[in-house]
């Protein structure tokens, strides 16, 4: 795949145009896996033969009907290893769940599968999507693909990274605290968590029912469009899924942002973001106005408890969902002479520190004792975290900020798991309030990617991806390639 | 250090996570640190305000109660550690 065929929509035209075939598509996405893979660790599973015959199909449909075809048809996708696929190895970057085939297929993964997309492989993340740094995986971190000495964030890291090294145009990841938006932003590609419930959970494994939502990596905002597009829906199997119709985000994408109203919160510019990085989004800003947008500053003044309140409810949520991983019906058992004695040890055994740790928490925080002081004060704060950003979007059209208070850092650089937490202090409260939210390139600091991120209301992901479109469009940094892209076209 | 070994032994089991002493030692630690951050909760006066469960201003979902397929024996089986017939079997419940 050469660098002009980095994007959906460019791969799409030069799939009708017969300069490219699907098969061939896969073979160079398939051999920038080989290629690479060793040094990036992007994928846990690579399905070639799957992909092959994925591809051959699709050049068939796209012979007899391409213009009915879906842009997707015949385009390689990566997928986050929590998104089950029929008869693929599914592992959550998991120990407990090496060996697991799962017997269905995520309703976004087969939403893309019935567009005729071409799935290459599953994607390193950290371990049941815990961590912003994807060296919480059980098989090993992922490389970021502008250094890859440095993380590429978390948890979506390999679905970061698969993107950004020019592998494949899109992938899938899940954000239930960033996962989404920090990994695409210290990766330098755009990143999009849809408004919570837009995008069916159903076969995601579960991390945080209340807070994960499904969402697209990709080179262009246009592409994360249309993946949202074919993705996004009502799923009678996801009893949280959204029941309105979603509003074609294509339809209004290239409408510009002149005389809407930005928040600027001034919380999202604290002590902790970096100089280099409050100076690219203060850039981006003023693109934003020369665009015909205003900016004003806002508060969101439970921005410091967020993360406290994240840190109660996803572990709590986390310790019940992950009680299923148990060694009795799937996955990894460690055979011992009492049932007790089998959970106690498989679990052990099966989780990593960070797991171990959160679901350590969340049985606290639910205890007998404790739940008042913990868990139902956090779902009070959360309350109050989603009324101020209301209360905001009554003034304003869009937030924007920072999406990472710092750039990609090295590994083991941040060793202390509060240290970690804090990389997502301005993705957290999205998530809290189940809004959308997306992160697009505005730039570097020392060679390194800086993403910026723009918030909108509940279901109004339209908007946020024309508003993010308009910046895109305005400015080149969506065009810088990390050097594995040069070295391959 | 407020949390204690025995509290953390406490958990552990209710997490059914066979930690060894080692470990339960770190942890402790670790989660003291974590409680001790997320106290700051503690200040915010949430007198008036209601819990949030779920964000999706969702009220009561409902489907027909009508029979469908579900999954068959052997594919809902294929993933089993060990398996009687059409059953997962286990050590002894019962001492």
């Amino acid at each position: 795949m050469s660098a002009s065929q980095l994007t959906i929509t460019q791969q799409a035209a030069a799939l009708r145009s017969r300069e490219v075939s699907a098969v061939e598509l896969a073979g160079a996405a398939l051999a920038h896996v080989e290629a690479h893979d060793s040094r990036l660790n992007a994928y846990l599973t690579v399905t070639a033969d799957a992909a092959r015959q994925q591809a051959a199909a699709a050049d068939r449909r796209l012979r007899e009907d391409g213009a009915s075809a879906s842009p997707l048809c015949g385009v390689p996708v990566a997928i986050k290893d929590v998104l089950c696929i029929d008869g693929v190895e599914t592992t959550a970057g998991s120990k407990i769940l090496k060996g697991f085939v799962p017997p269905y297929t995520a309703t976004s993964v087969q939403r893309l599968l019935d567009a005729g997309a071409v799935v290459v492989g599953k994607t390193n993340c950290d371990e049941f999507a815990m961590g912003s740094s994807n060296e919480n995986s059980a098989y090993g971190p992922a490389g970021n693909p502008w250094d890859v000495e440095r993380v590429p964030g978390g948890s979506s890291g390999g679905s970061a990274a698969a993107v950004a090294s020019g592998g494949v145009a899109y992938s899938l990841g899940s954000d239930t605290g960033g996962s989404i938006r920090q990994p695409a932003a210290l990766c330098g590609v755009a990143g999009f968590k849809p408004t919570y419930g837009r995008v069916s959970r159903y076969g995601l494994i579960a991390f945080a029912s209340s807070l994960d939502q499904v969402g697209p990596f990709a080179h262009s905002v246009r592409d994360c469009a249309t993946v949202f597009a074919t993705i996004g829906g009502h799923d009678p199997l996801d009893s949280t899924s959204e029941a309105s119709p979603v509003e074609d985000p294509l339809a209004s994408l290239d409408a510009g942002v002149r005389g809407m109203r930005f928040g600027v919160p001034k919380e999202y510019f604290g002590a902790g973001v970096e100089p280099g990085v409050r100076d690219r989004v203060e850039a981006a800003m003023r693109v934003i106005e020369s665009l015909g947008g205003s900016l004003e500053e806002v508060s969101l003044p439970s921005t410091d408890v967020a993360l406290s309140t994240y840190y109660i409810i996803a572990p709590a949520e986390c310790s019940s969902n992950l009680a299923r991983m148990d060694g009795v019906r799937f996955g990894h058992r460690v055979d011992a002479s009492s049932l007790t004695d089998m959970y106690l040890r498989t679990r052990d055994e099966g989780f990593g520190p960070e797991v171990k740790r959160r679901i350590m928490l969340g049985n606290y925080a639910l205890s007998s004792g404790y739940y008042d002081a913990y868990y139902k004060k956090a779902q009070q704060v959360r309350t109050l975290v989603a009324r101020e950003f209301e209360s905001v979007f009554t003034k304003v059209d869009a937030l924007v900020c920072p999406t990472s208070p710092i750039v990609a850092f090295r590994r083991g650089e941040r060793s202390d798991p509060l240290a970690m937490y804090a990389c997502d202090t301005m993705t957290i409260p999205v998530n809290l309030a189940g809004l959308p939210g997306i992160s697009v390139p505005c730039g570097f600091v020392d060679s390194l990617p800086v993403g910026l991120q723009f918030i909108a209301p509940r279901l109004e992901d339209a908007k946020l991806l024309r508003v993010a479109y308009a910046y895109e469009q305005a400015t080149e940094w969506h065009e810088m390639h990390a050097p594995m892209v040069e070295a391959t076209a | 250090m407020t949390l204690s070994a025995d509290e953390v032994a406490y958990v552990a089991m209710l997490a059914r996570i066979g930690l060894d002493e080692a470990e339960m030692e770190e942890l402790r630690g670790q989660l003291d640190a974590i409680l001790a951050h997320v106290s700051q909760l503690q200040q915010v006066d949430t007198s008036h305000l209601l819990p949030t469960a779920q964000v999706g201003h969702l009220a009561d979902v409902w489907r027909r109660d009508e029979p469908r397929d579900s999954l068959p024996p052997e594919r809902a089986l294929a993933n089993a550690p060990q398996r009687d017939g059409d059953y997962f079997t286990v050590g002894a419940i019962q001492e």
